[in-house]
């Protein structure tokens, strides 16, 4: 594959924005100036090697990358299987592989002159990552969340106000995530001379997914460079896995190995209470179809009619009823395979990544961990997994304390009545 | 020739202004929205805008996503959106009809499909606002194809260099936005709007109707006056949520069909 150019599985997307089918620019007039010109400067950006200079740097110096490639020795033991690695983008500056996306816009937006930057936010993790890059740069910063998601992640809500962001608890439709997406982009439309949209995901119109996704590119190059010198020249992954709400952490890990043909992609989705006719999850590939929304064609949780439905899931990060399409296309072409886990597997997860690694997870990539305790007994120990650990759990605490019946006002730690 | 191309050579003709009038399908049920559907032609209106609900309209204010979501509680679908225009077409067969709304509900029931039944039920137009130039394969192309006017939006965005573009495929009519924004908004300004018609006309033969921002007879005929008629949604639409009777309804409608035909 990777000797064959035209079937390349990184050339994507193509002069229209798409993945095969999936991708697209499907919004409004007003904002297709906007896009054309955001599309402009990225391409611009991108060949500038100052534009580099500049991510290399605050990457290194505010963000703090690399991040490690850990050896979880203790799971690997306790799973007795494969060897598993965690790549621990939960150790960046606030807590989330998001800010590496979230730097690479915000540079741009300056490049731009933009001086008011919007953003959506589900768990808060892009919400809080992008108040953080807009207070080092001295930006206006505007976080819409769900209602619902705010009263679920009130830390990361005062996190974004103590950084100096106005958070605008979203009540219109259902007020979840995409609720939030759809009231960022009635802001943008209404204030599109000096607003800069921050999109948190691999979604949205062209070139959101391509833009989000080579800035998350960072998480995958840094493993090929690190596996290479903890386990020899040349040594690959055997099996990259991540979670996958919008997908741009996993897009991240992945798309550097597309075109290795040995590497095992596999996406983790939110099973939720799990797949089926009860639509209660987020698993848009397992259990959606195609359809539009939000700029782009992809795999949608819908009805009948093609009304968007609700996903429903114990992690605010990967509650959203779409995935980037991207995976869409990676999911048609048998590329990346896409499984799910639901709340139960991925508290479960949780609590034994706590238990083994003395590593609190965020509810995300404990689906991804989920995943990963379910297949590597059956696997070799020379198999090497790599897992996405794309965010820390402190801001899950609270609901998973809930979940499982404990009270933490408790001071003797016992469960509630 | 759609109806809405006779339509704009008989008001031409006439040296009339157009008044367009947009109601959300199903809201705030379906016997109502049908029953106010029929009177519009008599209150004045001369092209019927009819939404499609959407539970995610990005583009539009509260007032019509609200709408929507009366709508879809009440049962309303793609399909009873078509029975609705129908019902219609038995007692009036020269009203344009236009439907408004989002692609997700047309994909989903596939472009072929939908543009045959539209056909069938007797749509002349369609504004569907996230297909911009850019998807013109997606459902203008195959519309025009049908015979169904795809009626575009221009915006205070759309600079002079993208114009053509957005003229390209449009027929029927252009629909200009009058502000950057959402539906219901900010009041919608003449003196504004006035150089951007002219802009449009300059390279266009189409009508140009503005929308967006227009709430009442004094501002319908101040922006139908700059162009070649006026749209209003959302100060329709908030009488409807109010629970208003269809009649009072449709007096509030003749009033700014009246302050349209005015100038």
């Amino acid at each position: 594959m990777a000797d064959d150019l035209f079937n390349s599985f990184m050339n994507g997307p193509d002069e229209k924005g798409r993945f095969g089918d999936f991708g697209g620019r499907f919004v409004s007039e007003t904002l297709m100036p906007l896009i054309l010109s955001l599309q402009e400067e990225y391409d611009r950006a991108k060949t500038d090697p100052t534009f580099w200079a500049e991510m290399d740097d605050l990457w290194e110096h505010y963000v703090g990358r690399p991040s490690p490639l850990y050896y979880a020795e203790r799971l690997t033991q306790h799973l007795g299987g494969a060897k598993i690695y965690m790549k621990r983008d939960e150790l960046n500056h606030t807590g989330a592989h998001k800010i590496n996306n979230v730097l690479g816009q915000i540079l741009l937006a300056r490049r731009m002159g933009k001086k008011r930057i919007i953003a959506e936010t589900g768990a808060g993790q892009h919400g809080v990552a992008t108040a953080t890059v807009c207070a080092k740069f001295g930006l206006q910063c505007v976080v819409y969340m769900g209602k619902h998601d705010v009263e679920r992640q009130a830390p990361n809500v005062f996190r974004m106000r103590l950084l100096g962001a106005e958070v605008i608890p979203v009540t219109s439709g259902r007020g979840t995530l995409k609720d939030a997406m759809n009231d960022a982009l009635r802001d943008w439309v209404t204030n599109v001379a000096d607003t800069f949209y921050c999109i948190g995901t691999v979604a949205g119109p062209h070139p959101y997914p391509a833009m989000v996704r080579d800035f998350q590119s960072i998480i995958g190059k840094e493993v090929r460079t690190q596996l290479a010198t903890q386990e020899g020249e040349g040594r690959l992954p055997d099996t990259v896995i991540a979670a996958i709400g919008g997908g741009s952490n996993a897009m991240g890990l992945f798309y550097p190995f597309l075109d290795d043909p040995t590497v095992n992609i596999i996406g983790v989705e939110a099973g939720g209470k799990g797949v089926d006719e009860k639509m209660e999850h987020c698993a848009s590939l397992t259990g959606g179809r195609p359809g539009v929304l939000h700029g782009n064609r992809t795999y949608l949780l819908q009805d009948d009619d093609g009304q968007i439905l609700e996903g429903f899931s114990i992690s605010a990060g990967l509650d959203y009823p779409g995935i980037g399409p991207e995976h869409a296309w990676l999911h048609d072409t048998g590329r990346a395979q896409y499984v799910s886990i639901t709340d139960k597997e991925a508290l479960e997860a949780f609590q034994l990544c706590c238990a083994m690694e003395g590593i609190i997870p965020a509810l995300e990539p404990s689906h991804a961990l989920a995943h990963v305790a379910k297949i590597a007994p059956d696997l070799p120990a020379d198999h090497i997994i790599v897992m996405n650990m794309c965010g820390r759990g402190d801001k899950d605490v609270q609901t998973v304390a809930n979940f499982l019946g404990f009270d933490m006002s408790d001071t003797e730690g016992r469960k509630a009545d | 020739m759609t109806r809405i191309d006779d339509k704009f050579a008989t008001l031409r003709a006439e040296g009339r202004k157009a008044f367009v009038a947009y109601i959300m399908a199903g809201d705030p049920d379906y016997d109502r929205s049908l029953e106010i559907m029929k009177g519009l032609p008599g209150a004045g209106v001369d092209v019927i805008e009819l939404g499609m609900p959407f539970t995610d309209p990005m583009a539009d204010g509260p007032t019509i996503q609200l709408a929507g979501q009366r709508a879809l509680a009440g049962g309303q679908t793609l399909q009873k959106t078509l029975d609705m225009v129908t019902e219609f077409r038995k007692g009036d067969t020269e009203t344009p009809i236009v439907l408004m709304g989002y692609y997700n509900p047309i994909y989903s029931r596939g472009v072929d499909t939908f543009l045959a039944d539209a056909t069938k039920a007797g749509i002349d137009g369609l504004i569907v606002v996230d297909l911009p130039p850019e998807e013109d394969d997606e459902l203008c192309i195959p519309a025009a194809r049908a015979g169904i006017n795809f009626i575009r939006l221009a915006t205070p965005t759309t600079d002079d260099k993208r114009l053509p573009k957005v003229l390209e495929n449009t027929s029927g009519f252009v629909y200009y936005v009058s502000i950057t924004g959402i539906t219901g908004a900010a009041e919608a300004q003449a003196d504004t709007v006035a150089p951007e018609v002219a802009r449009i006309k300059s390279q266009t033969d189409l009508p140009v109707i503005v929308g967006f921002g227009i709430k009442s007879p004094d501002t319908a005929q101040a922006i139908a006056g700059v162009a070649d008629g006026c749209v209003v949604g959302s100060a329709i639409v908030s009488e409807i949520a109010s629970g208003k009777p269809v009649a009072q309804i449709l007096d509030i409608v003749r009033g700014l069909a009246e302050g349209a035909h005015r100038a």
